[in-house]
């Protein structure tokens, strides 16, 4: 490798997701002040010239960089480590807190884990915080999403396989049909259905809409995102999260979304992830293994790589 | 306290030979069955029907159902359930009547404890195909249905942990929404269906230091009531003096026998293992005629005797 290779890929050692530090430990064996200097030169974004020519470092910047990206490891460790319960709970108050830009998260723990797994969540919230969800959901939860959350977390879903009656379902895919298309998130029915039904009534709900209408659901609760998120997580979770992590892995995505890959991967290395690997070839067109291997480094790409492999 | 007399010597299969008697030849014999299902707990009554399962391969509930009528029949029907079960079984009557009690649905989420009344929840899926939550939903509308899908979906915390603050705070919430008769209001209803019991409690006591007047009788007013303001008065109760709560309910029921032997049987069935005993003491103080008494005089039958012999009435 030329010296402008390694720096090159040193340089990348720390721009995806998690650090290359395999990188960095050859540096340390290898290289010499002067090459250490090409390297600061070719990232005048860490390390920009002042007017006396000299690359001083902005510190700030480069540290937060580099612990951003070790940190990435660190916290799908944790994340994995964690019992289930635990993890969706504290996932769940942090969402809470975060205010509407999270809220899709309560959607994907209140959605697509199994009845059991949904109320183990909420008993881990009273041993950790000292409170029901319901309580710190409806109390901290304000706007129009309100109803719609606090009734899908306090959800304990039949899941027992008896059949689905097609009249309730036509019943229930016309009160939704005939919501105000104005106050969606609000409208009693819609949220009824939503947070009390069980998914396979649901999933009848959904093709009894697309039969008796010629859109689908969710094409019809786009003016409320996160109805169209209930629906997808109850209906078809796997297209869902292949969306989700197609989002975090993009070239130049924030880190609010950034963080989705490391819950993505974790929560459902165990559940779909085959599913969502299916989907995400379909739709995207490159293996998802593909994409991390593009996108992350080092040992925590090698860890999101096990995790993925779990589901084949 | 429980009023249930359990006897000291206990043999499932005896019961269940017993029983299988009073089935036998010409009609049956009530008197043996109360004599003896009216005496034992939810664990006996279980060995008992596994015992008769295992000796004459026939489902003692079924035999029970189609050898007995009336209230009786019901009585015993329900009193032969497990504890969760029966409540499951409560409720769906109630949704499912035309005189709709949605009382049963309130004492369910206030009385029982969250962890018993999960086993609840889980009960009735198993029995109905269908979740507690989804056919309250649907059973309901308007502003009933968003108190009591809440009552009904919540899983409170059960620590005795109170935050001071907050029932200061939450009782003035409460008292403005009385005030202004906006009993509907959603922090109304989210305070009654997601607080913790123990901070619930908190909260009614800071209303009634505060406002000198008790949130239970602030809610009834003065003038003409409705279904949904009785609902809150209800869930108040219930979450704060259960025993009242029940010993009106017993009178209540009690005066409208013939009519509604439903809430009776209920509270007596429900509570018998658990605090009647209270209950009794309660209802005394406020009639100034015991239970048993009451029962006696306004009651008749074989259904009399089950309820006496489950409310403790020794012979």
């Amino acid at each position: 490798m030329t010296l402008n290779d390694e720096i090159q890929a040193l340089t990348k050692a720390f721009t995806g997701l998690g650090v290359d530090e395999i990188s960095f430990v050859t540096m340390g064996r290898k290289w010499k002040p002067e090459e250490r200097q090409s390297f600061r030169k070719a990232n005048p974004d860490f390390f920009p010239e002042d007017e006396r020519h000299f690359e001083r470092c902005d510190l700030e910047k480069y540290i937060k960089r580099l612990e951003q990206e070790f940190m990435r490891f660190k916290e799908v460790i944790v994340l994995w480590t964690l019992h289930p319960w635990e993890r969706d709970a504290r996932m769940a108050k942090e969402a809470i807190e975060n205010g509407p830009e999270a809220y899709a998260v309560l959607v994907e723990i209140a959605c697509s884990r199994s009845s059991e797994e949904l109320l183990g969540a909420r008993k881990a919230y009273h041993s950790l915080f000292d409170q029901s969800i319901e309580e710190d959901a409806s109390l901290n939860i304000e706007g129009p999403e309100r109803k719609l959350l606090v009734a899908l977390v306090s959800a304990y879903r039949y899941e027992g396989s008896s059949m689905v009656k097609e009249d309730e379902a036509k019943y229930d895919a016309n009160a939704i049909k005939n919501a105000d298309k104005n106050k969606l998130l609000e409208d009693d029915e819609i949220v009824r259905i939503l947070a009390t039904r069980s998914k396979r009534h649901i999933h009848e709900v959904y093709k009894q809409y697309k039969l008796n209408n010629n859109k689908t659901l969710d094409e019809d609760l786009a003016a409320a995102p996160i109805l169209q998120e209930t629906v997808q997580c109850l209906c078809s979770p796997e297209k869902y999260y292949a969306k989700v992590l197609n989002e975090s892995l993009k070239d130049g995505a924030d880190e609010k979304i950034r963080k989705a890959l490391n819950r993505v991967i974790v929560t459902r290395a165990d559940a779909d992830m085959k599913n969502i690997i299916d989907e995400f070839q379909t739709k995207y067109r490159v293996a998802l293994s593909e994409k991390i291997k593009n996108t992350a480094r080092g040992s925590y790409k090698d860890f999101l790589l096990n995790l993925v492999a779990r589901g084949n | 306290m429980a009023t249930l007399i359990t006897p000291p010597h206990f043999s499932a299969v005896e019961d269940a030979e017993a029983l299988r008697n009073a089935f036998k030849g010409w009609g049956t014999d009530e008197k043996a069955i109360v004599g003896i299902l009216g005496h034992r707990n939810a664990v006996q009554r279980k060995q008992i029907r596994e015992a008769y399962d295992q000796l004459f391969q026939e489902d003692l509930v079924k035999r029970l159902e189609s050898d007995l009528s009336g209230h009786f029949e019901r009585a015993v029907y329900r009193w032969i359930l497990d504890p969760a079960d029966r409540d499951a079984v409560l409720a769906n009557v109630a949704l499912r009547k035309s005189e709709y009690d949605f009382k049963v649905l309130i004492e369910l989420s206030c009385v029982l404890s969250p962890e018993e009344f999960l086993a609840v929840k889980r009960a009735y899926q198993f029995r109905y195909k269908h979740s507690l939550e989804e056919d309250v939903a649907s059973h309901n509308q308007g502003d009933l249905r968003k108190l009591l899908v809440a009552l009904v979906g919540v899983y409170r915390y059960n620590g005795e942990e109170i935050n001071a603050k907050l029932a200061n705070s939450e009782a003035d919430i409460l008292h403005e929404a009385i005030k202004k008769k906006d009993f509907n209001s959603d922090e109304v209803i989210r305070i009654l269906s997601t607080r913790s019991k123990a901070q619930l409690n908190a909260t009614f006591n800071r209303y009634r230091e505060e406002h000198k007047l008790s949130i239970t009788k602030d809610l009834l007013g003065e003038s003409a009531v409705s279904e949904f303001q009785k609902a809150l008065h209800a869930t108040v109760r219930c979450i704060n003096d259960p025993h009242k709560y029940y010993a009106k309910l017993l009178r209540d029921g009690i005066k409208k026998i013939g009519t509604d032997e439903d809430t009776l049987t209920r509270v007596i069935e429900t509570r018998a293992e658990k605090d009647l005993k209270h209950i009794k003491e309660v209802y005394y103080k406020k009639n100034s005629v015991s239970l048993d008494d009451a029962v006696s005089k306004e009651i008749s039958g074989d259904y009399k005797a089950l309820l006496l012999a489950l409310i403790g009435k020794q012979d």
